[in-house]
């Protein structure tokens, strides 16, 4: 079991409140990502529910408990850290049997339980080396070894891969995802990359300010973002904005058009500008283009477009792709996917 | 950072620490403070009358105390300058690369572990004793007259030898922060043209104001209070001029058992401490935890 | 030869001569406690060119009770330190892991009790441990020595435990150990090196210390530095034996400070340089 249900929780450090009232159901077996900019609360609720920090006002309940005011130990969770936090004095095995010690498991157990873990994580042939002797991805496993075995009912990763460079991240990333399927336990992940929550998420929770902005599946965020933040938060290259001046009876204030929906055309299309950096990644190429009145437009093309720096292109999206937000950044949902649009 | 939990348990943690340093300091003030305005001396048996300020009117006109009060202003200052100066110049040495480190380092930092009344015998008796001292057979191989340490120039003669046990200190603690700087900010300022005097005017020179600040706090709290040099070497004469506030308290109160006087001269070596503290505690708050 | 090897040959006899000239007060005094008293005393004297003889150490030996001071030395330095080290762990933990904006003005009041000059509190320490019956008993000089030197060790301590993330605690914390397991099964063994040169730069500074060790003992509990001071005079016109006997106060703590001098040089900065 492992379904983590927040009521109205809220946190403040003195005057500033870091967490807003918020509430989030996270369902037994879900893999959630709370995803958001530095600073925007995702780490301190993950501590909150790992009881690392005091919930300032409202409830956290864990498998239908009321845990906000248990001590970390006693709410049967496990935590991955960014830093890993592994104890460098202690061996992996150590390591590994630190939390089935407190929990005063028989040694016959422990050692069974490890060996298992160790198995999972290809760490057998280093339980005895210290952490310093490891490479930063299999501390990353020794941490999530140590989180195994206790059997948690629920995993906390508070950015767990944000220390590894950018291939071990890749290979990481899904290991995690592999542990989830096999596991079947609630996961809580944390960190500001969104590539890291589309890829491994059932759900993403996307945090900013303090609150949470938007829950769903990846393909909703990115299909249907409720205001620009999440718009401009999910995808990559981000979406291009463009203000637009107002119409009477049109509460659109400003348009969203994702740089993979902006076509090349050779007639006038929407937009036409001048073509500043090219940027050839063999897949598919970017430009930046400057178009008088919109700003830089970044356009996802083909790996082989010719356009080079100079030339003047035409662009155009399908009417159904671009995103019309109101003054406060909301999304107009009639004109952005109305029902008359997707039929 | 944490849970009231862990806040709680933190308060409790510190409990004893708290306690005992407000109770070590607290109790025998106080005690201090009340002995100051008493007439008591351990030699006249008496009532221990109230007196009010007089012991400190005695303590503060008595020209004693103005002597001995420079006399640890020009310890305190003296000391501070020598190590200082010298602790830079010997760790920028030490930071060229030199045959040996190791050994040079041994070398420089083993007075810093001598006791003080030895290191005050050491140089009382075998170098700075007029007759047979090191630097008296000096003086007379060289046809000089040997000078005659402690009567002519006593306090500074006490200046050298506990400028000796903290030089090492100074140095390594400089040494090790120079170890520390950036060498590719000395590159840029290679490239930037600057010389060897000017680098060290606006890179090394700033680095090392952490370190220093570090050296003047830790060397002040010992410095305030020098006892067994002056002690051992000359009893604060001739006379006072090598005599220091808290020496001159000592005398008061252990040698004329005059607790009252000691005790006025107590709480005005408090009050200076603390005028010195407020000034250091500023410094230090700007320079060591930011 | 290139002018780098040059200048490198020119820093080493510098700092030779130099590092030479402050040890040789050191050094002068090993080499006189092994003269005879009249070759101490020699006016053309000699570094090497001499009979070297043990009598010295015989005679200081016979003199005073060595051991005895010796031992008090030892009892009153270590037991000082480790009470110490009893103390200040707990309180270096709470402000280096809980830290709140009291801390840091708690962290300078407590340097600053090591402001108060001795002489302010002497007169009463000195009836109080009349009173009590402390004087001259290692175990008042324990106290007194635990206190003068619990700020440093606080400060010390905090400064290493500052270096360990708060998240290798959190993460013990999450793995269910106690605040007991927490701080023996993970935090002082992370901190053993940091705890053990605040351990010995208390045994150091305990060891040397020589306000109270002078003005509070008399025969029974007096260490080396009140067994040193007895040779001021006349003793100390003898320069061989005051050798001997300076020698054998200083080598023990000279030999430990020697083997932790790198983590001593860093302990004491305060953390003003790493």
């Amino acid at each position: 079991m492992g379904s983590i249900t927040l009521k109205q929780v809220t946190k403040s450090f003195g005057d500033v409140n870091v967490i807003k009232p918020l509430d989030l159901h996270i369902r037994d077996g879900e893999f959630i990502v709370f995803v958001g900019p530095s600073g925007c609360g995702k780490s301190t609720l993950l501590r909150m529910i790992a009881g690392l920090e005091d919930t300032t006002s409202g409830n956290i309940d864990i498998d239908g408990e009321d845990a906000t005011n248990m001590p970390p130990a006693k709410r049967g969770l496990a935590m991955v850290f960014q830093s890993y936090a592994l104890y460098p004095h202690m061996s992996v095995r150590s390591n590994i049997a630190f939390p089935l010690k407190r929990a005063k498991v028989a040694p016959a157990v422990i050692d069974e339980k490890i060996e298992k873990a160790a198995k999972m994580l290809n760490l057998t042939d280093y339980l005895d080396r210290k952490p310093g002797q490891l490479s930063g991805g299999q501390r990353q496993r020794v941490a999530i070894g140590r989180a195994i075995v206790r059997q948690p009912s629920a995993f906390l990763f508070d950015e767990p891969l944000s220390n590894l460079d950018a291939s071990l991240r890749v290979n990481m990333r899904l290991e995690i995802s592999e542990l989830h399927k096999s596991l079947d336990t609630t996961m809580i992940y944390v960190t500001h990359d969104q590539v890291e929550a589309m890829t491994m998420a059932d759900r993403i929770a996307v945090f900013n300010g303090g609150i949470i902005e938007q829950v769903g599946t990846p393909l909703e965020l990115y299909q249907k973002p409720v205001n620009r933040f999440v718009a401009g938060f999910i995808g990559s290259p981000k979406m291009n904005f463009i203000e637009v001046p107002a119409k009477a009876g049109d509460d659109t204030h400003s348009i969203g058009v994702r740089p993979e929906h902006l076509k090349i055309t050779q007639e006038r299309g929407l937009w036409s500008g001048k073509v500043g950096v090219v940027e050839h990644l063999g897949s598919e190429t970017f430009l930046h283009v400057h178009v008088e009145g919109a700003g830089t437009l970044t356009v996802k093309a083909d790996g082989d477009c010719p356009v080079s720096y100079g030339d003047t292109i035409n662009l155009t999206a399908a009417e159904s792709k671009i995103m019309h937000f109101d003054k406060d950044g909301v999304t107009i949902p009639s004109l952005s996917w109305g029902e008359e649009r997707v039929a | 950072m944490a849970t009231t939990q862990s806040r709680t348990l933190a308060k409790m943690m510190l409990f004893p620490s708290v306690t005992l340093l407000l109770a070590w300091m607290i109790v025998p003030l106080c005690m201090t403070l009340y002995f100051s305005f008493l007439d008591y001396n351990l030699l006249m048996p008496g009532d221990n009358e109230f007196i009010g300020f007089l012991n400190y009117e005695f303590f503060l006109t008595d020209p004693a105390f103005i002597e001995s009060f420079f006399n640890t202003l020009l310890l305190v200052g003296g000391v501070l300058f020598i190590t200082i100066c010298g602790g830079i110049g010997l760790a920028i040495l030490l930071d060229q690369a030199i045959w040996g480190r190791n050994y040079v380092r041994i070398m420089v930092l083993a007075p810093f572990f001598v006791m003080p009344t030895v290191s005050a015998l050491v140089w009382k008796n075998m170098f700075m004793n007029p007759v047979n001292g090191l630097f008296a057979h000096l003086a007379e191989f060289f046809g000089a007259t040997p000078i005659d340490f402690f009567a002519e120039i006593p306090l500074l003669s006490i200046i050298i030898i506990v400028s000796w046990q903290w030089l090492p200190f100074a140095a390594l603690i400089l040494l090790t922060a120079i170890q520390s700087l950036d060498r590719e900010q000395l590159e840029a300022a290679d490239l930037d043209g600057a010389g060897p005097f000017s680098k060290f005017i606006y890179i090394v020179l700033p680095h090392l104001s952490r370190a220093v600040t570090a050296v003047i706090l830790i060397e002040t709290i010992f410095l305030l209070s020098i006892f067994a040099e002056i002690l051992v070497t000359t009893s604060g004469g001739p006379g006072y001029s090598s005599t220091n506030i808290t020496y001159l308290i000592y005398t008061q109160s252990l040698l004329q058992f005059d607790v009252g006087g000691g005790s006025a001269g107590g709480i005005v070596a408090v009050i200076i401490a603390n005028i010195v503290a407020i000034f250091l505690m500023r410094l230090i708050g700007k320079n060591l935890e930011g | 030869m290139n002018s780098s090897n040059k200048s490198k040959v020119v820093y080493t006899i510098l700092a030779w001569t130099i590092s030479g000239m402050i040890f040789f007060p050191i050094l002068w005094t090993m080499i006189t406690s092994f003269k005879t008293e009249s070759e101490a005393i020699s006016a053309t004297p000699s570094l090497f060119m001499f009979e070297w003889t043990l009598e010295n150490y015989k005679d200081v030996l016979a003199r005073s009770p060595y051991f005895d001071h010796f031992m008090n030395s030892v009892i009153i330095s270590l037991g000082a330190s480790l009470l110490g080290l009893l103390i200040a762990i707990p309180a270096a933990w709470s402000m280096a892991f809980v830290q709140t904006k009291r801390t840091k003005n708690l962290l300078m009041w407590m340097l600053s009790t090591k402001m108060l000059p001795p002489v302010g509190v002497l007169i009463p320490i000195y009836l109080l441990f009349r009173d009590f019956g402390l004087l001259d008993t290692r175990l008042g000089l324990v106290i007194v020595m635990t206190l003068i030197n619990l700020p440093i060790m606080v400060w010390m301590l905090y400064t290493y435990f500052r270096e360990i993330p708060h998240e290798i605690l959190e993460a013990a914390r999450m793995d269910g150990a106690g605040i007991k397991e927490e701080i023996f099964h993970v935090l002082l063994p992370i901190a053993l090196p940091g705890i053990a040169s605040t351990l010995l730069l208390n045994v150091i500074l305990a060891w040397n210390e020589a306000f109270w060790t002078l003005i509070l003992t008399a025969a029974n509990a007096a260490p080396l530095t009140a067994f040193i001071a007895s040779y001021s005079s006349p003793e100390g016109l003898f320069y061989a034996k005051l050798s001997a006997a300076s020698v054998m106060a200083v080598v023990p703590i000279l030999i430990l400070g020697w083997f932790s001098q790198k983590q001593l040089v860093r302990g004491l900065s305060f953390g003003a340089v790493k």
